[in-house]
């Protein structure tokens, strides 16, 4: 199909692209911006004024349930979710079950997201067997099985010289180590941020030196080995500036932040709010104010949905005994205009974070509208008003605290390979 | 029916009706006691009149009204003070015998705290619309008001009687 | 951000309804100072019950109040059973510990079966904070819970019948400096203390205790914090001493109850620094040589035993008001 979208601002940040243009699409590409290709005949022709264009959304960490966890969530269900959500590409954890420790896994899930159509499912390969912090995964079958990077998720990798050997290993291929920088001990059965929430709630609370601690620990490991290294959801204000410094320093390190995180603080945990458990844990009011300046700053260059849908029993339980995790995808695009109506980002600095940024960490060739580029597109209307709600969210997993949240900005159109997965009823 | 009965006047009525049923009956040394608010005002007097030695008993029946789980909990600022009635003559004075329900909740709380004697049941006021059977040995004056009409006692001082309509 | 506030605000309204009166009793945190003086008025007024030839009024009679304890504990269970029998309820004792839970069964199926047998009242005590709120928000609508004790979260019927005390021992609380010493970090009792005082207006509530054993941002909830136990207990008209448990020697708390006694366990001798005619409470159970010694244990200024009385007053007073207010609710809700 020959489409041709009309007269929408295009906000491409990987080009440098904020106009209101005209793009054409054909043969599942970008084939031009601004003026048609010689010859382009048009079979579509939408009428985009208004609305806003970016390229199809990156979401750098969701977790999709499958293998394992199908009473949660499926890749079909999830997928549906993003295709609605205007994300095109979904990056999924090693966290499954099985983990995705040999190629088997990974290709399961790559023919699963084949199924459905509607959205690209990258993995992240397992840097440790079964993510045990002890021995190697077959990193290298994992690499060529697709995996873009590889992870231990949460489980910590407490043995420093085991994390050394395995960033070494990592490096031998290529491969960038997505972490979670964590010192088990300080965190390990605790719930919520060490303050004032956790003191008053009764709630064992993890102190930021856990999370610095190990930022520190693999930053010295990044100075040491050289590998690439990517800090997932950093959740202090500490860990930003860190990060900031080993990338004015050279270290190839980069770092992504939870939407919630930019959102919520400690003080959402309210009265046991159990979407509020997250882990790493919603933080201070300053932790919040120095993520924001770390999107800002580009010291972190992403913004991730780190989507984790669970069925209602996981989070119907006194708060210590729920299980951690927001379902994020539905919301993801809104909630990050949120913070450009707020003024705390440009729009370009959130698509950026949603797309360029995202791309950049897994070394893929997305999150562009540049012409050739696969015609991966979210096309979606800035001032549509929707309430986020269990009739509204299409991901099988309903918890969120942003639940009845009213929201500004919702998808019209969303394309992958220049083929619509997802378009709303006309009005 | 305007006219407001001065209330010292029924006191001491009741007061002699009293002691003249205690005489009949042959209770001595009765144990006085008022049930809250307007009952222990008309005992006060009850008390002084009649020359009892004994300290005057109150009681609060809020944990035995029969309607607490329609309206739920007050919380008593005055609590009930009685010693141990077992064995004596015990002298319960209300402001006003309508309903019943007040005195049954009274003598409900009276027999929690042991034993009596006997019973004689004052009043400064009765009035027609008795729901339980329970009857006064000793009134002060017998008003015979419509269902729509109310008599309440004001005080602590000065007492006075006030009849309110409605509907 | 609205969708904290509605969060915020739905919290709050879970114990008291629109007309104020108290429907669930969770933690003190939320309760204004009105509804504790109310709740000290009214154990007032139940605090001579214990002392007549028939210890019981007629209130609760017909209700059945349902004691569901995760946690074990004689001592709460039985004031909490005293407490309703006095008010002529009958009580269902659930030692949920030995019983379906280890079973498997998750908290929400073990309280629809409880609900099924048609009782007015939970008291729960569990050992994760947040769980007497999770049943409250998750309990039939006609159902009252009161919270005997989550985690490390509150105890707010301990709180109050030591707030009790410290009314019938030392009148207002307006010129009350109050200490509490001991293990604030884990303990239930301590939060809810802390917040009963200050809600009732106390002059300085201050806590004492090792570094250790102080919680991160605890000023925040209106104390002072000590470390030193004698500049601790300057000049202050109650002293309240926290239960130290064997858990701490393992965690790398502290390194014996030896070095604790020393230090923060209250003597005689060490009681000096206190207004003469202080005060000294204890939630018991005694950690006799760890906490507090026999002598002051035993001695003048303790009022400990007195404690245990106004705990039966104090759960009449709170389970009374709770289970009145749900059936005015309902009547008035037609």
């Amino acid at each position: 199909m020959r489409v041709r979208i009309a007269g929408a601002r295009v906000v491409d940040p990987a080009n440098s692209v904020d106009a209101i243009t005209d793009v054409f699409i054909a043969d599942g590409c970008v084939q031009g911006i601004g003026n048609a290709p010689d010859g382009f005949e048009i079979e579509r022709d939408l009428d985009a004024t208004g609305q806003i264009l970016i390229p199809g959304i990156v979401d750098l960490r969701a977790r999709l349930r499958e293998p394992g966890a199908e009473h949660k969530a499926t890749i079909a269900s999830e997928t549906r979710a993003a295709a609605r959500g205007g994300i095109t590409t979904l990056c999924c954890p090693p966290d499954t079950d099985p983990v995705i420790d040999t190629p088997a896994v990974a290709e399961l899930i790559h023919q699963r997201a084949a199924e459905s159509r509607l959205a690209r499912v990258e993995v992240l390969g397992a840097l440790t067997r079964n993510l045990d912090g002890r021995n190697l995964a077959e990193m290298g079958a994992l690499k060529e099985a697709g995996c873009l990077g590889v992870s231990n998720a949460l489980a910590p990798v407490t043995d420093t010289e085991v994390m050394l050997r395995a960033m070494e290993y990592a490096g031998t291929f290529g491969l960038t180590v997505f972490v979670h920088a964590e010192d088990a001990r300080l965190a390990d059965g605790r719930l919520v941020h060490d303050g004032p929430v956790a003191t008053r709630l009764g709630l064992a609370g993890i102190p930021e030196i856990a999370e610095t601690i190990g930022v520190a620990r693999e930053l010295l490991l990044v100075e040491q080995t050289g590998t690439r290294v990517h800090f997932c959801h950093l959740s202090t204000g500490p860990a930003v500036d860190m990060v900031r410094d080993a990338r004015s320093h050279g270290l190839p390190v980069s770092a992504d932040v939870a939407i919630h995180q930019l959102l919520l603080t400690e003080s959402d945990v309210g009265s046991f709010e159990a979407n509020a458990h997250v882990r790493p844990p919603l933080r201070s009011l300053d932790d919040q104010a120095r993520l924001r300046a770390g999107v800002r700053a580009g010291v972190i260059g992403s913004i991730c949905s780190d989507h984790q849908p669970h069925e209602l029993d996981a989070k119907l339980n006194p708060f210590p005994e729920t299980e951690p995790g927001i379902s994020s995808l539905d919301g993801l695009l809104a909630l990050v205009l949120d913070l450009v109506d707020a003024k705390e980002l440009t729009l370009v600095q959130a698509v950026a974070a949603l797309t360029s940024g995202p791309a950049a960490a897994l070394g893929v060739e997305r999150g562009t509208l540049g012409v050739g580029a696969a015609a991966d597109v979210c096309l979606f209307d800035p001032d549509e008003q929707w309430t986020l709600d269990d009739a509204s969210m299409l991901s099988r997993g309903h918890n969120t605290p942003f639940k009845g949240r009213n929201l500004k900005g919702r998808v019209r159109i969303c394309m992958v390979d220049g083929r619509v997965v997802f378009e709303a009823p006309s009005a | 029916m305007s006219d407001k009965p001065d209330v010292d006047t029924l006191i001491t009525t009741l007061a002699g009706k009293v002691d003249n049923h205690l005489a009949v009956h042959h209770r001595d040394s009765p144990l006085m006691v008022g049930v809250h608010t307007g009952g222990v005002w008309v005992a006060k007097k009850l008390h002084a009149l009649l020359g009892i030695d004994e300290p005057l008993g109150t009681l609060n029946i809020n944990f035995y009204r029969d309607d607490f789980t329609r309206i739920g909990m007050h919380p008593m600022v005055t609590p009930s003070e009685l010693v141990s009635v077992d064995d004596r003559h015990v002298v319960l004075i209300d402001d006003v015998l309508y309903t019943g329900r007040t005195i049954r909740a009274a003598l409900n709380e009276i027999f929690d705290w042991g034993r009596p004697a006997s019973v004689t049941l004052g009043v400064l006021v009765e009035r027609p619309g008795r729901e339980i059977p329970i009857q006064a040995d000793a009134i002060g004056v017998r008003l015979d008001l419509a269902s729509h009409e109310y008599v309440k006692l004001g005080g602590p001082d000065p007492l006075s009687l006030n009849i309110t309509r409605k509907g | 951000m609205k969708k904290t506030r509605e969060m915020r605000s739905s919290a709050e309204s879970l114990q008291v309804d629109a007309h104020g009166r108290l429907k669930h009793f969770l933690s003190i945190d939320g309760l204004d100072r009105g509804l504790l003086i109310s709740i000290l008025d009214t154990a007032e007024s139940f605090a001579g019950v214990g002392e007549r030839a028939i210890k019981k009024v007629p209130l609760l009679r017909g209700k059945t109040i349902v004691n569901l304890f995760f946690e074990p504990s004689t001592r709460t269970r039985t004031t909490f059973e005293l407490a309703a029998k006095r008010l002529s309820a009958d009580v269902l004792n659930i030692n949920a510990t030995t019983s379906s839970t280890t079973k498997g069964e998750s908290l929400l199926d073990t309280l629809r079966t409880l609900e099924a047998m048609h009782c007015d009242m939970f008291v729960v005590r569990h050992a994760q904070s947040g769980a007497a709120h999770f049943i409250a928000r998750h309990a039939a609508p006609h159902i009252s819970v009161i919270n005997g004790g989550d985690g490390r979260h509150a105890h707010p019927t301990q709180a109050m019948l030591d707030m009790f005390t410290i009314r019938r021992h030392k009148g207002e609380f307006a010129s009350l400096k109050v200490a509490i010493v001991g293990d604030v970090a884990h303990s239930r009792v301590a939060r809810s203390q802390i917040h009963a005082l200050v809600t009732l207006g106390a002059a300085e509530v201050r806590i004492v205790a090792p570094r250790t054993l102080v919680p991160p941002g605890v000023e925040s909830m209106g104390v002072t914090v000590y470390n030193d136990l004698h500049t601790g207990l300057a000049d202050v008209d109650v002293v309240i001493l926290l239960r130290l448990q064997n858990e701490r020697m393992q965690g790398a708390l502290l390194p014996s109850s030896h070095e604790y006694f020393q230090y923060y366990g209250v003597t005689e001798e060490k009681l000096a620094p206190a207004k003469p005619d202080a005060i000294v409470m204890h939630p018991g159970p005694l950690n006799r040589g760890v906490e507090i010694d026999s002598d002051v244990a035993d001695g003048s200024r303790s009022v400990i035993l007195r404690q245990v009385g106004y705990g039966i007053a104090i759960r009449m007073a709170v389970m009374s008001m709770a289970i009145g207010s749900h059936a005015a609710a309902e009547r008035e809700d037609g």
